[in-house]
């Protein structure tokens, strides 16, 4: 079965609401913004902040989230979302009040920073095609990390508009589907955020 | 180290050690335990409710009037889940709460048991904080935790589910002091540098105004105190959401009235032409704003908050300064007093001029009846023959919500308790009984609809069994009348279900519930029925039956301006409201 690049493109919550139409009025362009939340990592802290994103009506372009710090049991949640400067206020000033939240850094705008994204591709298909999919996937500089006869499984990594257009140009080549994790991302320089 | 107590008497004595005295629930299988010991105790009063719903109201009733911490206890699956209106109504009014259910055994969590909900997940959005104790060693911390988070910073609900096995286990019990919260640090001072650019607008102000709202009464006491002594210090005007008021004397010449949807007309007209708008504890709701796009269009924006999340959500302002009202109030004055400014007298006196002219118009005026009682007739009567610093007035929601909030007046905080942002029918009889408890000296009134009262009607008979002596005066139009005044503007006079079909007789009702029934059908009749209520002993049932269509003005209709309000002499005018608007509530 093939996978147009549709559906790969990322998960975005649907509830579009009233939560975003009283901004109309003000004429802001809307930007991609890369959030870095510290979490006490506790049950339920992830329902928490997705339940807010849904409930208010923000979109989620992606989300990870694992532990960062074992000892202080803190996990780091990046989330890539778009509004306008005005929601993306919003929504930073929502996830410092959640009560397990430590610190909300938003890496576009308050600093530089270096994101990145892990995404493992299957492509399948014999002859010309396969030889293509694999050269290609030199140019990227993506690993075979597991192959048949008729099949390749590459391994990823960089931002996520280098992944969308590995993944656009295997799609004629035999793609079957793709798993991405989402933006990892850091502030750049030697201190911590 | 000391002995380990059970999960239940770590309850009890984390109750204890945060100064609670009364709780409001309901028992039942998986909160038994807890049921136990409270019975082996005389610390704490229990107080039996008839329904989860209204321990919810009572809780926020009790914190509101004595700005304690509300205290519910209820039991798993329907018992969670019944709280979960009272729970999203103070989640949206800002009221500290702390909710514990019970839930059902650890082992058995997942498995559809009987009466278990997902409590954590259900109340998720509509509680400050929430949490689901699995070991009886994280027990004592997590109660502290709650009592903090619940009372501190922007006041809100706390749910802590207990197991039914964490309830019985033994474990270990911590003091309060040593437990101290990583994330959760609430700032409450201000930022200097902001209250010293609002005091340069304060005081450079030609058409100032004072918005304040809830913020204020949370804040304490204290808060009050200081707000007024700003605003007699500048001279400037001032007006109040419908949360905010008694933070202000309504008897003061400075006092506009309430703003919004149906404040007044002087209270609207000079938020929309103000030059300086001074937001201490608001959060610019719609019911206040109306149309966005046309809210005060040419004023700078002030807004004190303790939520950052508050500042620029609804409105953008130019001056926002995140903190507690009596902390930012208490260096607000200082750094006025100390730059020794003086308010431009001439401008100040010409905009003066301007809001007396709006006064005039006396937006609250209408037509007296002596056949039949006016609604706004039988507020003002209640409020002359009731009024005083230990009347207490609840309301539940809807026209007489309103009425209460323009013809009652108060003087003192914490003395109204309405349910402002989730708009709660059934929130005053439960809300009036968590207020007695607290106040039991005072006089409690439940200004409420006869739709609504029935809602929660079967709070009655707590009141009667814990001997509360509530007074629920019931302006009886036998219509849902704020919806009936909505579809007659709106929806072509089509009263689509809103009439109070197959109503009880309220006098026989209260008899019924051992309390007392009085009615009231004619003006002449009026004052001697009240006083008759302020006399009985107990809860009374006060069916004062009022003109039936009355409509609620002044009104801002929906997606109209400030400036762009109806008024009484309005009344069978027809109304346009964009499609816009229509679609608004």
């Amino acid at each position: 079965m093939g996978l147009s690049p549709l559906a790969v493109l990322r998960y975005r919550v649907p509830v579009r609401g009233a939560g975003l139409d009283r901004f109309s009025m003000s004429e802001q362009a809307t930007a991609t913004h890369t959030i870095s939340v510290l979490v006490d990592n506790e049950a339920g802290v992830l329902a928490r902040v997705i339940g807010l994103f849904s409930g208010r009506g923000y979109n989620i372009d992606s989300l990870t989230v694992a532990e960062v710090d074992q000892a202080a049991q803190m996990s780091r949640i990046t989330v890539v979302t778009s509004g306008t400067p005005q929601v993306i206020e919003q929504i930073k000033a929502q996830l410092g009040r959640l009560v397990p939240v430590h610190r909300v850094v938003d890496l576009t705008v308050e600093c530089e920073s270096v994101e990145r994204e892990l995404a493992l591709v299957k492509v399948s298909g014999k002859g010309e095609a396969r030889v293509e999919a694999l050269r290609l996937s030199e140019a990227f500089r993506a690993r075979v990390v597991d192959a048949t006869p008729e099949s390749f499984v590459f391994e990823i990594t960089g931002n996520g508009e280098k992944i969308d257009a590995f993944i656009e140009l295997m799609t004629p080549l035999g793609l079957q589907e793709a798993s991405r994790t989402g933006a990892a991302a850091l502030a750049r320089g030697p201190e911590p955020m | 180290m000391e002995k380990q107590i059970n999960g239940a008497q770590i309850v009890l004595q984390a109750l204890r050690d945060n100064g609670v005295q009364h709780i409001f629930g309901y028992p039942g299988g998986a909160v038994l335990p807890i049921y136990d010991e409270l019975f082996q105790q005389e610390d704490i009063e229990h107080i039996l409710v008839r329904h989860e719903q209204g321990a919810t109201h009572a809780a926020e009733g009790y914190a509101r009037s004595s700005g304690k911490c509300g205290v519910v206890l209820v039991t798993s699956g329907p018992g969670a889940t019944n709280a979960v209106t009272g729970l999203t109504d103070a989640l949206m009014d800002s009221i500290p709460m702390v909710c514990i259910t019970g839930q059902v055994p650890t082992h058995l969590i997942g498995a559809d048991a009987f009466q278990e909900a997902d409590t954590v997940g259900i109340t998720r959005a509509c509680t400050k904080h929430n949490y689901l104790v699995k070991d009886v060693n994280d027990l004592a911390r997590v109660m502290h935790e709650a009592f903090y988070v619940a009372t501190t910073g922007r006041p809100g609900p706390v749910v802590v589910d207990i197991p039914k096995d964490v309830q019985f286990a033994m474990g270990d019990y911590l003091k309060p002091a040593a437990v101290k919260h990583k994330s959760y640090q609430p700032k409450v001072k201000g930022d200097m540098e902001a209250i010293n650019a609002a005091v340069d607008l304060i005081a450079n102000a030609k058409k100032p105004v004072f918005y304040t709202g809830g913020g204020v009464i949370n804040s304490g006491p204290q808060a009050s105190q200081l707000l007024r002594e700003f605003v007699k210090l500048t001279g400037y005007p001032i007006t109040s959401t419908l949360m905010g008021l008694g933070s202000y004397p309504s008897a003061d010449k400075q006092w506009l009235g309430m703003l919004g949807m149906h404040g007044t007309y002087e209270a609207n007209l000079a938020m929309h032409d103000c030059d300086v708008m001074i937001n201490i504890g608001a959060r610019f709701d719609d019911r206040i704003t109306g149309a966005l796009d046309k809210f005060s269009p040419d004023s700078k924006k002030i807004h004190i908050d303790i939520d950052p999340s508050s500042i620029n959500k609804n409105v953008v302002v130019d001056v926002p300064i995140v903190g507690d009202v009596a902390h930012v109030l208490e260096d607000m004055l200082r750094v006025y007093k100390s730059r020794a400014v003086t308010p431009d007298k001439k401008a100040l006196s010409s905009w003066w001029q301007e809001i007396d002219a709006w006064r005039d118009r006396n937006c609250l005026a209408y037509r007296k009846d002596d056949k039949a009682i006016k609604p706004q007739y039988a507020v003002e009567r209640l409020y002359e023959l009731t009024k005083g610093p230990d009347t207490f007035i609840t309301t539940e929601v809807g026209q007489h919500q309103m009425w209460a909030a323009q013809y009652y007046r108060f003087e003192d905080p914490n003395r109204w308790m309405t349910s402002g942002g989730l708009g709660t029918m059934g929130y005053g009889i439960p809300a009036a009984v968590g207020v007695q408890v607290a106040n039991p000296k005072g006089l409690v009134i439940d200004i409420a609809g006869e739709a609504s009262a029935m809602m929660t009607m079967q709070e009655l008979s707590t009141a009667v069994q814990h001997r509360l002596p509530i007074k629920i005066f019931i302006l009886n139009n036998e219509y849902m009348g704020m919806v009936r005044q909505w579809q007659e503007l709106l929806h072509g006079g089509r009263y689509s279900n809103s009439y109070s079909e197959a109503l009880p007789d309220f006098v026989k009702l209260a008899e019924a519930y051992g309390a007392t029934g009085i009615r009231a059908e004619k003006p002449s009749e009026l004052d001697d029925a009240i006083k008759r209520m302020v006399e009985t002993d107990g809860p009374v049932i006060f069916d004062c039956i009022v003109t039936k269509e009355e409509n609620c003005f002044p009104m801002i209709p929906s997606g109209a301006a400030h400036n762009d309000m109806l008024l009484a002499d309005d009344q069978g005018l027809e109304v346009e409201v964009s499609d816009e608007g229509k679609a608004l509530v």
